[in-house]
């Protein structure tokens, strides 16, 4: 074990991106065109990180599983984006949104990263309105703002409940340009298999094109996986089906260390599972948590329609547990407290799994503030309500909308049904301040990487990173490497790392066609998941973590003797990238637990049973693990690399939202 | 770009649709409004003179070139289209839509052409080739002859099958137009949020009341029907 | 809500690659719940398919959750299936009941050529944004987001045309795959607002060109673009187009 070094700039935080940035090394215009640059993935991360590069004279290829670069997962992101404007003159400042992120990451994040986040974060809103995002407007024109959990201000800007798709086709429409121009070459339905190093360093990638099954090589001087997170790990979660770890986990094969693993996030606000047909879970923007009031009977196993049950019998849990934040605690709080409720007996719906969120306060709320707004006089309770529903109506409509669709319930008359489900995963590939991994020229930007959330992210902070590293950061310390590469002409793709690289891809998936089982690769992800979501879900113990860590590796083996694989290699076969796909997340959820098991205290995302407050709060162990877990792939296992996180400038004290 | 290609992409496809589609919806005003005089006491005469203007005055037989320029390209750009449109999905569904998601007139704009092509070429064989070329009986107003189109029409619609058939040319013009106008708007930009509904209503009007004007006429003329206005006189 | 299980036939476009000719094959599927997605009545199809030794069927889908616009198939001859304002990922088998026979079968257009199965190349949709489908503003250029006040009517608006998730259904429901509710919900978006006005003529006129280019059809009206668009963009939208074409061609350099 070594202590890792985060090459954070000397300096005052304040001034630590201001002096980086003056101070970095530059590629002159003339050099930029004969550098090439490796983007895999093209979510807000990607898109924009490659459309920057594009724009600035490099030669940029990325990569893509999805048929085009704009279905990339970025796109369902609900809420907003933040951004320290201060448009609200609410007391928002750079400060107040670092402190927030520091303090909602429950003390885990890394102090100068999040500080810059913070400071880029304004940059990001003029970009994106200048790129023709048409963020919501208040009736003088201006940009409106909404509050997100975890904070006291209103700094979220969105578009409507489709913030993530404006951003991203923003970022897309950069991207094409560039491609368009012929600065970025795109490449769709490929995906990364492998990495290529030579002499130490990223010089590549194997990719597979997903429509003819053909392994294909490429340089260059560096590579960036924007690739996204890996809650899919779970099965069930809310990120797309395709959504996979895989270019982060060969990187992680490789060389890159993973850190953080255990610190993944489960999101309050999701439509309960179902049955077992369940393919994924969708997520009902955090959003709704503003107006709506979440409840459970306060009599166990309560049978009554939620209509019936009369005020006085209803439990607002959140309210009383938490009076200063109340409904807008942070998720990671907010879904510990429903799981502790449905856990205790108090679920409501057939699976007992989930607890109401009612819009029936709200919606009297507004219809009154209607009718004073428009001097309607006395009106009736039914003409206040469907001003209200109007008004309801007008803000979470699409929400509203995908409730009924997918449960067939009206939730303007019934309140909805919602149960947390894994939705971010805050670890990812260790990154330096720059955003380099532990492989030179290797970079992880977005998701991917670890850095900024610490090990709980706040609503709305998602879409500023992924667009703050790609927009903002990487075109600056990218440079700073590349400017060493100059004379570093393009390398062969004959070069035997290329032939030992592809060869090595080829074997994989040679070996998982031959296996020739009777399981299909659909039923061992659900086995998977269902292992990481009962030991290392909400809430972990000792004793699950090393049960589960002993049941992922029996499923491991009997993955690989037992998957049935069809088709053919050589042609379009969407369970062969399954397959990869899933034994890539099967090593992961080891690991989760691995790291599960190290951090003996509570923080943020990650619960332990065995430590926590009389209270049932999360009981951190600053003495002990303030640092990040960086864990280095090795043949029998894992070696454990530690960051130390000094706090120059927030005390940390315990989370207290009440 | 110069304008010069403007009518040959897509848009501009449509858009000589649109413009030959309205010229010919102003014709058929004009064209509606004179012929409505038969269905009137004092038809014959009436009709006969405005006829007479129509066939004489210099302005009217120049536009009357425009007209014919108008039809032809219209149809000749109108099977071009369908016949490109239908060529951009090589390999046809199993199982359409059909009514669900578009009014069937929308979608049979050719045949309901290609009907009223039909009709035309009667209707052309019927009137315009006596009145132009052949040659018609003449009747005497104020001393001066003109032309007796109004027996030329008591003749063609004295038989039923010509009665049928321009009841059937009427219906496909309805059909026709109920998308056409409305289309012809939406090509040439003219539609948004406040004008759509208006420009809908008007030419839905537009597209049952003038051709069930022309729809009464060869019924009138059959049965020997007329409308008594009194002292009011349509025209001229 | 009462749940149901039902027995269905299948009747699912089948076609190993863009060069081989397809045909549909027939499969019947029993206790499906009407609680599931569409989709995932698909996947248990699969599954079964994958066990008895077959190749499942291939079809295009990722979030699930009808925003990135990757789910297709026309079902019954409707683009995303029977509902109204809905991607086939959102379609549940409430709309379905007990002895249905489905037909399942592919995007069809010219422009939009089958890969395998179920699963089209919709990549003309990228060339068209290529030629124009954005304001050409580099990374750090930006003035103040609040520097330019639009107008809510005007913002929202543009809102409207953008929510379009590029599936490309209104080409597949549209008689002559024409794809002007794709191109016109682009060009109404850019147009709508002040940042895309510098390039508002060459975008339109370039886009339409390549949109030619890409072998799509003209548009006749007959809306079932808009019927069948998930996001619900309006026709509106064409008649902008329109009008930005026309303008543009008129006053063109």
């Amino acid at each position: 074990m070594h202590m890792l070094d985060s090459m954070i700039p000397a300096g005052p935080l304040e001034e630590k991106w201001t002096r980086y940035k003056g101070t970095v090394k530059l590629v002159n215009p003339a050099n930029k065109r004969k550098l090439e640059v490796i983007v895999i993935g093209t979510g807000l991360a990607g898109s924009s990180a490659a459309a920057s590069l594009g724009e600035m004279g490099y030669k940029v290829k990325a990569f893509c599983f999805q048929d085009t670069p704009r279905r990339a997962h970025s796109i369902a992101a609900q809420g907003g984006i933040n951004a320290a404007k201060n448009y609200q003159n609410d007391g928002d400042s750079v400060y107040r949104l670092f402190y927030d992120t520091i303090k909602g990451g429950d003390y885990r994040a890394r102090e100068a990263n999040v500080y810059r986040l913070a400071e880029v974060s304004t940059h990001i809103i003029d970009q994106c309105v200048a790129q023709g995002v048409p963020f919501a407007r208040e009736y003088g024109g201006l940009l409106s703002n909404r509050s997100f959990g975890g904070t006291q201000v209103q700094r979220t800007f969105y578009a409507a409940g489709q913030t993530g798709q404006q951003l991203l086709i923003g970022a897309y429409q950069a991207l094409e340009r560039q491609v368009a121009l012929g600065t970025v070459e795109m490449f769709s339905r490929h995906e990364m298999v492998e990495l290529v190093i030579i002499d130490g360093k990223a010089r590549g990638v194997i990719v597979r094109d997903l429509v003819t099954g053909e392994l294909e090589r490429h340089f260059g001087h560096a590579v960036l996986l924007c690739s996204g997170g890996y809650g899919n790990v779970f099965y069930l979660s809310t990120n797309a089906m395709g959504s996979n770890v895989t270019a982060a986990w060969r990187a992680h094969r490789n060389g890159a260390y993973f850190a953080n693993p255990c610190f993944t996030q489960i999101h309050p606000t999701c439509i309960p599972v179902s049955g077992d047909h369940q393919s994924k879970l969708t997520l009902m923007s955090e959003s709704l948590r503003n107006d709506g009031r979440i409840w459970v009977p306060k009599q166990q196993g309560d049978n009554r329609k939620p209509n019936q049950i009369p005020e006085e019998e209803r439990d607002y849990y959140l309210e009383r547990r938490y009076p200063a934040f109340g409904n807008l605690v942070p998720r990671d709080v907010a879904s510990r407290a429903a799981k502790e409720r449905c856990d205790a007996g108090y679920g409501v719906g057939s699976s007992r799994q989930a607890v109401y969120l009612d819009y029936a306060a709200a919606i009297q709320r507004y219809g009154k503030a209607e009718v004073s707004k428009h001097n309607l006089g006395n009106v009736s309770t039914e003409v206040i309500t469907n001003l209200g529903k109007e008004v309801v109506k007008e803000k979470y409509g699409n929400l509203f909308a995908m409730y009924e669709k997918i449960t067939g319930e009206n939730p303007y008359e019934v309140p909805m049904r919602i149960y947390p489900a894994v939705h971010y995963t805050m670890g990812g590939l260790w990154v330096d301040y720059e955003l380099k991994t532990t492989i030179d020229g290797l970079y992880a930007l977005g998701e991917a990487n670890f850095s900024d959330h610490g090990a709980n992210r706040l609503g709305a902070s998602a879409l500023m990173q992924g667009l703050a590293d790609g927009y903002f950061v990487i075109p600056y310390t990218l440079g700073n490497y590349l400017a060493d590469e100059i004379r570093t002409t393009p390398i062969s793709l004959d070069h035997p790392a290329f032939v030992e690289a592809e060869k090595k891809a080829n074997d994989r998936i040679q070996r998982l066609m031959s296996i020739q089982g009777k399981q299909t690769v659909e039923s061992f992800h659900k086995r998977l998941g269902k292992i990481i979501w009962d030991q290392c879900g909400m809430a972990r113990s000792e004793e699950g973590l090393k049960k589960a860590i002993a049941d992922v590796q029996a499923l491991k083996k009997e993955f690989w003797s037992d998957v049935r694989i069809p088709g053919e290699v050589n042609a379009m076969n969407p369970e062969l990238d399954k397959a990869g796909r899933v034994a890539d997340f099967i090593e992961l959820g080891e690991l989760m637990c691995v790291d599960a098991l190290n951090r003996n205290e509570s923080c943020g995302g990650h619960f332990r049973e065995e430590f926590q407050t009389s209270d049932g709060e999360a009981l951190r162990d600053d003495e002990q693990y303030m640092y990040v877990s960086a864990w280095e792939y090795n043949e029998s296992g894992w070696d454990l690399h530690k960051e130390e996180l000094n706090y120059e400038k927030v005390k940390p004290s315990q989370r207290s939202y009440k | 770009m110069s304008w010069s290609n403007l009518f040959s992409t897509s848009i501009g496809k449509k858009l000589i649709m649109s413009l030959t589609g309205i010229f010919l919806v102003i014709f058929l005003v004009v064209h509606c409004y004179v012929n409505a005089n038969v269905l009137f006491t004092n038809g014959e005469e009436n009709f006969n003179r405005a006829a007479h203007f129509m066939g004489t005055n210099l302005l009217i037989r120049v536009t009357e070139i425009g007209l014919f320029a108008g039809f032809i390209l219209h149809i000749i750009q109108g099977y071009k289209l369908e016949w490109l449109n239908r060529s951009k999905r090589a390999s046809r569904y199993a199982v359409t839509a059909g009514n669900k998601t578009s009014k069937w007139y929308s979608r049979s704009m050719a045949l309901l052409g290609s009907l009223i092509l039909i009709f035309l070429i009667v209707h052309l064989a019927h009137f315009w080739v006596p009145s132009r070329i052949t040659g018609l009986e003449e009747v005497t107003y104020d001393g001066k002859p003109y032309h007796n189109l109004y027996l030329e029409m008591q003749h063609v619609f004295a038989q039923p099958w010509a009665v049928a058939l321009y009841l059937l040319g009427c219906f496909s013009l309805s059909w026709h137009l109920l998308h056409g106008i409305q289309s012809a708007a939406q090509t040439m930009g003219w539609t948004s949020k406040n004008y759509f509904p208006i420009i809908r209503s008007v030419g839905q009007a537009f597209s049952i009341v003038v051709p069930l004007i022309f729809a009464l006429m060869p019924v009138f003329m059959h049965f020997g029907w007329e409308i008594d206005l009194g002292s009011i006189t349509l025209l001229f | 809500m009462q749940h149901y299980t039902m027995n269905l036939n299948l009747k699912v476009w089948r076609q190993k690659s863009g060069t081989s000719t397809g045909g549909f094959e027939t499969y019947s599927v029993s206790n499906i719940s009407s609680e599931m997605s569409f989709l995932e009545m698909i996947d248990v199809l699969n599954e079964r398919l994958i066990k008895e030794g077959g190749d499942p069927i291939a079809f295009d889908h990722d979030c699930r959750e009808g925003i990135c616009g990757m789910c297709s198939m026309v079902i019954d001859g409707r683009p995303h299936g029977p509902w109204k304002g809905t991607t086939t990922c959102q379609l549940h088998m409430r709309a379905f009941k007990d002895g249905d026979t489905i037909t399942i079968e592919p995007f069809r257009a010219n422009a939009f050529p089958v890969i395998k199965d179920l699963m089209v190349s919709r990549s003309a949709f990228d060339r068209i944004i290529q030629a124009g489908g954005y304001v050409s503003v580099n990374t750090g250029n930006a003035v103040d987001g609040n520097a330019i006040p639009i107008e809510k009517e005007k913002a929202d608006d543009a809102f409207a045309a953008a929510a379009c998730i590029g599936c490309g259904a209104c080409v597949a429901a549209c008689k002559n795959a024409s794809a002007m509710l794709f191109l016109s919900a682009k060009v109404s978006h850019l147009a709508l607002l002040p940042q895309g006005e510098p390039e508002r003529k060459q975008r339109v006129v370039s886009m339409v060109a390549q949109m030619d280019k890409e072998g799509f059809g003209s548009c006749t009206n007959t809306y079932a673009c808009e019927a069948e668009c998930p996001k619900e963009i309006s026709v509106l939208n064409i008649a902008r187009l329109n009008r930005e074409y026309l303008n543009a061609s008129l006053s063109g350099s």
